[in-house]
Order: C-alpha cells, then structure tokens, then sequence
C-alpha cells in the first residue's frame, strides 16, 4: 500500500471544510520595504485556494514565510494547530505543508526516478545504522520507495521519463516533475507557485486535470497563478493581494466582478474597456 | 551497465586482488599497494563528502592522524601528568580493541567539526577543516608527553587476531597487510556504497543539488551533513589505525597538508561523487611514481609529471575519469538498447 493509493483517505483527519491553516496579521519585511502588511486569511480542508495578485503583490514572500524559508517580522502561522513560525522548512514539510517554487527548481543532474525518490525522504523508514550494516529491513523500504515513486511519476504522467536525467526534460515536464517532487512528500497542504507559467494551452489543461486528480486524493491546495482562466476553473476561493494588503476574499464569481480587484489586478484600462 | 555485469566484473576484480600476491611476488611492490590501498580508503572516505555532500575538506588528513595516533596509544598504553600530580594512565589495549577506539574517536571529532561548522557552510567549512588539522598536527608535535612529538611513536604493535578455526593471525609483514588493507577496502567500498543508495545518501546527493527544494520536501540539513561527516571521519580514522599497525611508527608528518591535497587530488581525477573514482585516481596516483621511479625519472621531473598528468585529466575530463568512461560506455550501449520501463517488482510483505 502506499500512500498516493487512491482507494485509501489521505493522512488528513480533519473535517472538510474546517480551517487548515490559519494566517493572521501575517506581516513581512525585506529593510525599509514592506512585501506583506497585516495578512489575514485562511485555508480549510479540502479546498483550492488561489492567491492572486499583480507582480510584486507579495504572494512568493507569503509562501516563503509559511513554508519557513524567510522570517515574518510579526504576525502567525498556524496548520492544524500547530503554529509553524519559527520552524525550519524540513520541519514544516513533515508538518504535512510542502511547497513548489515560482523558479523551476528540480535536482538537474538525477534521473527523474530519483528525483521523486529523494521527495518521497519522509515516508523512508532506514535507520543510518541499518543501512550501514545493510540489515534486510532498507532494501524492503527502497522496494516499496520505488513503488511509490513509480506510482507519482504515473499519476502527473512523467513514468515514460523514469530513466531521463530532469536536466534533459522540457519545460513542461520539468513543471509536472516539481509537482511529482513535492507530492511524494506527502503534502496535506500543497502549495503551487505559479506552476503553468510558461506553459501552453493544452499543457495548462493537462496540469488543471493534474490538479483535479490531486484534490480528489483530499490534498489541500493554496495556489498563486496568473492564469485567470485557470485560478477561475480549479479554485473554491480566490484571495487577492495588492502590494502587501488583502484587498478580496470570497468565491471565483465574486472576484471577477469586484471592481477593488479588476483595478488592482487587471489595471484601470481594463475597467475602462468594461465601460 | 547490467546488474549482472556489475556484479561479474566487481567480482573478478576482487579475485584479481586477492590472488595478485601469489604470482607478484615483489615485496617492494606489495608495499606500494598496502600505502596506495590505505591512500585510496582515505580517498573514498573523503569522497563522501567531497564528492556526494558537496562539502570541501580541506583538513581530511586530520582524521587519518588521529586515528592514526589513537589506536597506537591505545595499543601502546601511555602516562600523563594533567594537573601537578595528578596522571591519567591507560594499560596497553589489543590492537583490535585500539582500532575502533580510533575509528569511534575519530568519529567523534567528525561530529564535533561538522556540528561547528555546518551551521555556516562553504568557506568556513573549508576554513575550519584546513584549522582543525592544523591544530591536531601542533598537539601531535608539541605534546611530548603524549606523543613523543617529532621523535615519534615506535614500536607500536602489529594487528593480531584469533579466527575461530583458523587460529591466530598475525598481521605483521607486507603479505597479511596486503588482505587486511584489501579488506578494509572492500568495507569501506561496501558501507559508502550502501549509504549512498539509501535514504541518507539521496539526502546528501540533494542537498549538494537543490538545498532549498531538498529542506522543502523534509530534509533536514545539517543531520546529514553531520552523519556524512562522522562516517568519512570514522573510516578516515580506520585507514589510519591500519597505516599505523602497519609502518609501526608515527610521527607528527602524518598530519601534513599534502596528504589532504593527494586525497582531494586522487577522488578529483577519479570522479567526485562516484564510487569507482576514489580508486580509479587512488591507483593512478598512488602507482604513478612508483612506476616513474622505475624507469629512473629524475624525482623532480616526477613532480612534473605529477602535475602535468593531473592538470590534464582535470583539464579534459572536469567529471573526473570514471565519469567520462561510464558516458562513453552509455553513448555506445545506448545505440542498441531499448529505454527500460518500469519493473515488476513483487514487494516482499511488510513484517
Ligand atoms: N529576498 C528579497 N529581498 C528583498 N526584497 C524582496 C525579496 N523577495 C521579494 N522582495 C520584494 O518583495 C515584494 C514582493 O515580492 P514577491 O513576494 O516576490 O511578489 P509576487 O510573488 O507577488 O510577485 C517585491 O517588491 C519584491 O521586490
Ligand atoms: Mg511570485
């Protein structure tokens, strides 16, 4: 049995519906500037959430403080009710909160299998010592690690690739393989920064299918996109961020209409052209 | 490269080694391969950190000493005054017994380096390492007591072990130093070789491609620095206590940089982060001035040639050798060969 075995719950235990993370007076600062002011927001169970906004909004620093990789000057984060301010982000992703990044990132020189392997470093049950005296316990758990990982290469659709070094894939396998990297480390709360740009039409319905397949396994997923099309389709809610400040929260159909947001994020033309 | 032939040639490689002393009798030549063979224990245990960490130290001959020092004290037993008349004594101990006291303290000195000096990586490391081997070597010098200093440690007692069945071995000489080193090799060989294709050397291959995507999935930075520091440490250590059962003197010479330079040199040209290159550029280098020496070269003009050869095969070959064998071998078979799918592969039940 692994874990990504769509026939099993998922490691949540929380209701649908109820609050995942909690983000309240969230405030960030890089010097004089300020990235994020006063933040406050939540996630529930179950649920996509997208976080929108122009560039420069604050969105990547909001991720990056959540999974732990820069300090929040005040403010709190807490998943499932454990506060994760102040935890380092190793510590955070076995909180179950796992993160992609707005940069392709992937371990360029490794085969595509072991790229998802070394995600899967969580779910390894091999004690130094034992893997030092080669006890008959770690090959059994690199068998059932190949397995899983051959099941999340099947899942974003990468198993063709298995064998391919990640640095020879093009870029929107690249994107799905940082997917399939951040899914075997067995996220409760996923969080996907800006994961179809760059990518084409029909790569972007692929990875919207992708997107479905994972909700269903009761991953929750905080998601900023640019690709409105997209944020529209997949999300339960949409949270808008500009310069550093929540300025909308509420459903896609809510958003689209809400003149604070169109000004902010689609630029006055836009609004113009509406009449 | 197959499963089976992996297995086949690792194998008639050992056999090769194993049966070398009966038609080589050239004892001058057994030694060099004894020295080459611990060179290349050190090299691969550097390799671990060099070459799958990331991680440059530059002090790895640090480790060696100590182990290298350890286990000859412990064997030999010592006296010293700490404080006015109060002394600390220690019986001689077996060899064996000495050797993993060494290895361990070794060990030891792996976790206190790496806890020090992970916290804040790259140079410092570099810098904490070159320092910490510097300061063993001036203990090693200065504390007479101890160590004798530079009139050195002798007499230190050669390795004896009882086997049940076969009786006692004594390794004293170059034949049954040659198997302890050709043994010792194959350990170390086998626990890098399992270490860096579990769980803990995938970390560690991580870390050195993508920190921040590798701490994003739930590694945890400097637990596996440390460990891989402590395992290249203590097997530094292991090459040591043989190097010095085996010469049975030592001096604080063997603290010296160069030794650390002909590691890092030997897994560079090898292929860092490889499990052949530590040999691979261990026999090369460890044989080369033998081999010049033989055709008389001047000692000079072995340092050039030395260097020459070096500066060409980290010129052509920047992965090192094996690497650029193993992409040539793959470009040849890649040809004819059909991309694998994935295996069938029947999971044992879970206890
Ligand atoms: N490491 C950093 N140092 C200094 N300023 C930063 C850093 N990261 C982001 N910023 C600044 O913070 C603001 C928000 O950036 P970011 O969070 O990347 O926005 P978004 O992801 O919404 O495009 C921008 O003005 C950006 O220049
Ligand atoms: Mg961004």
């Amino acid at each position: 049995m692994t874990a990504l075995d769509t026939s099993t719950a998922p490691a949540a235990a929380a209701a649908p519906g109820a609050p995942a993370l909690v983000v309240t007076g969230l405030s960030i600062r890089f010097g004089g500037l300020t990235a994020v002011e006063d933040m406050t927001f939540e996630v529930n169970e179950g649920e996509v959430l997208s976080l929108i906004g122009p560039n420069g909004a604050g969105k990547t620093s909001a991720f990056n403080a959540i999974t732990g990789y820069i300090q929040a000057a005040s403010g709190s984060i807490v998943y499932r009710g454990a506060p994760l301010l102040g935890l380092k982000p190793n510590q955070i992703a076995a909180h179950g909160v796992v993160r992609t990044f707005q940069k392709t990132s992937v371990f360029n020189g490794l085969p595509v299998l072991d790229n998802v392997l070394v995600g899967l470093h969580l779910r390894a049950r091999q004690h130094p010592l034992a893997i030092i005296l080669g006890l008959p316990g770690v090959k059994r758990d690199e068998a059932r690690l190949r397995e899983a990982a051959w099941d999340i290469l099947t899942l974003v659709g990468l198993d063709g690739r298995a064998h391919e070094t990640a640095a020879s894939l093009p870029y929107g396998e690249l994107r799905l393989l940082e997917v399939a990297i951040a899914l075997a480390a067995e996220p409760t709360l996923l969080l996907l920064d800006e994961p179809v740009s760059g990518m084409n039409p029909s790569e972007t319905g692929a990875f919207m299918a992708l997107l479905g397949r994972i909700r269903a396994r009761g991953v929750t997923v905080l998601l900023v996109e640019h690709d409105m099309k997209m944020v529209m389709g997949v999300s339960d809610r949409v949270v808008c961020l500009n310069q550093g400040r929540i300025i909308a929260d509420g459903p896609p159909a809510a958003i689209q209409r809400d003149p604070q947001v169109i000004r902010a994020y689609l630029g006055e033309r836009y609004v113009r052209a509406r009449g | 490269m197959s499963r089976a032939v992996t297995l086949a040639s690792s194998l008639s490689w050992v056999a090769f080694l194993v049966t070398l002393p009966l038609w080589m009798n050239d004892l001058y030549f057994l030694h060099v391969l004894i020295i080459t063979g611990i060179f290349i224990v050190a090299a691969m245990s550097l390799n671990l950190l060099l070459g799958y960490t990331g991680q440059l130290s530059l002090g790895h001959v640090a480790f060696f000493g100590i182990g290298a020092y350890v286990s000859s004290l412990v064997s030999l037993g010592f006296e010293i005054h700490v404080w006015g008349e109060t002394t600390v004594s220690l019986e001689p101990k077996p060899v064996w017994l000495a050797m993993l006291v060494a290895v361990m303290f070794a060990g030891l000195c792996g976790f206190m380096i790496g806890k020090i000096s992970f916290k804040v990586r790259g140079a410092y490391f570099v810098i904490v390492s070159v320092s910490f081997a510097e300061v063993t070597r001036l203990v090693a010098l200065n504390w007479l007591e101890l160590t004798q200093g530079p009139m050195a440690l002798n007499n230190i007692p050669y390795l004896k072990l009882g086997i049940p069945g076969v009786g006692q071995i004594d390794f004293i000489g170059k034949l049954p130093n040659y198997y302890l080193v050709l043994g010792v090799a194959i350990l170390t060989y086998v626990i890098i070789r399992r270490l860096v294709r579990s769980r803990a050397g995938r970390a560690m291959i991580a870390l050195r491609e993508n920190e921040p995507l590798a701490t994003s999935v739930g590694i945890d930075v400097t637990r596996f620095l440390v460990l891989a520091t402590v395992v290249s440490a203590g097997l530094a250590g292991l090459a040591g206590a043989v190097y010095a059962h085996y010469v049975r003197i030592v001096d604080p010479d063997v603290f010296l940089f160069i030794y650390t330079v002909t590691m890092v040199i030997m897994v560079v040209t090898g292929g860092k982060g490889t499990l052949a290159g530590p040999i691979v550029g261990g026999l090369i280098f460890g044989i080369l001035p033998e081999v010049l020496r033989g055709f008389e070269v001047m000692p000079e003009i072995q340092w050039v040639v030395y260097g020459v050869l070096m500066i060409l095969i980290v010129y052509f070959l920047p992965e090192g050798i094996v690497p650029a064998l193993r992409d040539a071998w793959r470009r040849w078979a890649g040809r004819s060969g059909t991309p694998p799918a994935r295996p069938t592969v029947v999971v044992e039940a879970q206890p």
